[in-house]
C-alpha cells in the first residue's frame, strides 16, 4: 500500500535531527526551531481560542504563539538566515522535480501566477531541500527527465519523498537514485510511473 | 528639537505625493502594515503608483484599497495570491507586476537604504528571474546581480516611537518595516504609542531616528487577522 500523507509526513520528519533549524515544517516530537520567514525563529504552537494576536502570524498568515526561545528580525536578516545557509532543513512542495535536482513549484504559464514568496530563497540558501510530493499528478509523472515548468531553482533538491518512496539526488553527479519503497509498492509500478531516470539502491527489490 | 509629530496621516503626507512615484510600505499580509497611511493615500487620490510591497493586502484591507481606487500602476512584490481583484485587474492589463523572490526584494531593499546599488545572490539562478541580468562567478559558483532599491517615499507601522522618531516594532508586525525605513527618500512612520526621548531603552530602538522624517500617532488601529488559527484548550 502506497504511504498516506500522515506516513510521508513521517517519514519526512525521519530527515530532522535533534537541534536543527528548520524552515516550513512542523515535525512531531524531537526538538528544532522552526523558522518563518517573515521574522521569526521558534515558532510556537496555534492560541487557544480568545488570545490570537494580529502582531504575531507565520509565513502562511496564521495566528500563531512565540516559545521561550524565540527571537524576532526583520525580513532582511530573516532571509541573510535563509540565503546565508543557516537554515539546516527546508521541506517544501513540488510541482515537477528533474533528476538533476531542479525544481518547479511555483508558476504555470498562462494562469494566473500567485509568486514565488520565499522559495526561491529557501532552495537557492537552505542546507538541505528536501520535496514531499505526491508521486504523480492526474496520472502523469511528477518525476522528470528535465522539467517543463519554469523553475524555482536549479540543481537545488537533495531528497524526494512521495507516496511510493524515497528518491536521493545526487546534485553535483545529476542523477537520481531510488533508496526507499513503500509498503507493497514494487519496483515495476514506480518505474512505470517516474520518467526521470534513477539507480535502484542495491538490495531494494 | 525638530518636531516630527504631525496630527494625522493626511498631514503627515502633505507635499510629499504625486501621480506615479514610488512608495514602499511595509507589512507581511496584514501585518505590520501602516494601514492609516494607506487610507490616507487612498483620500489624496493620487494615482499611477508603484507601490514596492511584499503583499497587496486582500480585497477590501491594505493595499487592496488602493488597487479598488485603481491608484497602483505596478506592483513590485514577492507574493500577490489573497486578492482576487489583483488578479481582475492584472488579466485585464490595468496593472504591472514585477515579482522578486522575498529575499531578493528585502536585500534591494536593505542595499538601497545602505547605499549599495547592486550585490550578487544566489537566489534566482537558472530561472525567470535571472533572465537579463549580469552572471557571475565567485569560488566556483554562479550568481545574479541584483539592484538596490529606493523609493521615493517608504511608509511603515512601528509598535513604540519618540518624537526622534527613535522606532520599536512588535513581534511579526516587524518584517519588512525596518528596511523600508531606511530606503525611503522620506519615511513616514504611523505608531500606536508615542513617548518622549529616553523611555525607550537606546539598546532597544530598532529604527533610529534619523531613517524617519514624519511621525503620526494613533492609538487603536484594525489590525485584521487573514487566516484564524487556534487549538483547543486540551485536558
Amino acid at each position: 500500500m502506497p504511504w498516506s500523507r500522515d506516513d510521508m509526513a513521517r517519514r519526512a520528519a525521519a530527515e530532522l535531527k535533534d537541534g536543527h533549524y528548520v524552515s516550513n515544517f512542523i515535525p512531531p516530537g524531537i526538538t528544532v526551531q522552526l523558522q518563518s520567514e517573515n521574522g521569526m525563529l521558534g515558532m510556537g504552537p496555534f492560541p487557544f481560542e480568545g488570545e490570537e494576536d494580529p502582531d504575531l502570524i507565520n509565513a502562511g498568515k496564521q495566528t500563531i504563539t512565540e516559545l521561550p526561545t524565540t527571537s524576532y528580525f526583520d525580513s532582511a536578516q530573516s532571509f541573510g538566515m535563509i540565503r546565508g545557509g543557516h537554515i539546516d532543513l527546508s521541506i517544501l512542495g513540488a510541482m515537477q522535480v528533474a533528476e538533476n535536482g531542479d525544481l518547479a513549484n511555483w508558476m504555470i504559464p498562462g494562469r494566473m501566477v500567485k509568486g514565488m514568496g520565499g522559495a526561491m530563497d529557501l532552495v537557492a540558501g537552505v542546507k538541505r531541500v528536501v520535496v514531499l510530493m505526491e508521486h504523480t499528478a492526474k496520472n502523469e509523472p511528477k518525476l522528470l527527465h528535465r522539467c517543463t515548468l519554469p523553475l524555482t531553482g536549479a540543481g537545488v533538491v537533495d531528497t524526494v519523498i512521495t507516496d511510493l518512496g524515497v528518491f536521493a539526488i545526487d546534485k553535483k553527479a545529476g542523477t537520481m537514485e531510488l533508496i526507499e519503497l513503500a509498503p507493497d509498492v514494487s519496483l515495476d509500478e514506480i518505474t512505470e510511473k517516474t520518467e526521470a531516470s534513477f539507480r535502484v539502491r542495491p538490495g531494494l527489490e | 528639537m525638530a518636531n516630527k509629530i504631525y496630527p494625522d496621516a493626511a498631514a503627515a503626507l502633505d507635499g510629499l505625493l504625486h501621480d506615479g512615484m514610488m512608495i514602499m510600505a511595509g507589512g507581511f499580509g496584514l501585518c505590520g502594515i501602516p494601514e492609516k497611511l494607506i487610507g490616507a493615500i487612498r483620500e489624496s487620490g493620487f494615482n499611477a503608483l508603484t507601490i514596492v510591497s511584499n503583499n497587496a493586502g486582500i480585497d477590501g484591507a491594505g493595499l487592496g484599497l488602493l488597487l479598488e481606487s485603481r491608484q497602483i500602476r505596478k506592483m513590485i512584490s514577492s507574493y500577490v495570491g489573497e486578492n482576487k481583484l489583483f488578479a481582475d485587474l492584472y488579466l485585464k492589463g490595468e496593472l504591472e507586476l514585477e515579482f522578486n523572490p522575498q529575499g531578493t526584494l528585502a536585500e534591494r531593499i536593505r542595499a538601497g537604504g545602505a547605499g549599495v546599488p547592486a550585490f550578487f545572490t544566489k537566489t534566482g539562478v537558472g530561472t525567470l528571474v535571472a533572465e537579463g541580468k549580469e552572471l557571475r562567478e565567485f569560488d566556483g559558483e554562479t550568481y545574479v546581480m541584483e539592484r538596490g532599491l529606493i523609493a521615493d517615499l517608504a511608509i511603515v507601522h512601528a509598535w513604540k516611537g519618540d518624537r526622534e522618531g527613535n522606532l520599536v516594532y512588535r513581534k511579526t508586525a516587524r518584517n519588512f518595516n525596518p528596511v523600508m525605513a531606511t530606503a525611503g527618500k522620506v519615511t513616514v512612520a504611523e505608531i500606536e504609542q508615542l513617548v518622549e526621548p529616553g523611555e525607550i531603552e537606546p539598546d532597544e530602538i530598532h529604527t533610529p531616528g534619523i531613517f524617519v522624517q514624519r511621525i503620526v500617532h494613533y492609538p487603536t488601529y484594525e489590525k485584521r487577522i487573514e487566516q484564524r488559527t487556534v487549538r483547543k484548550r486540551g485536558a
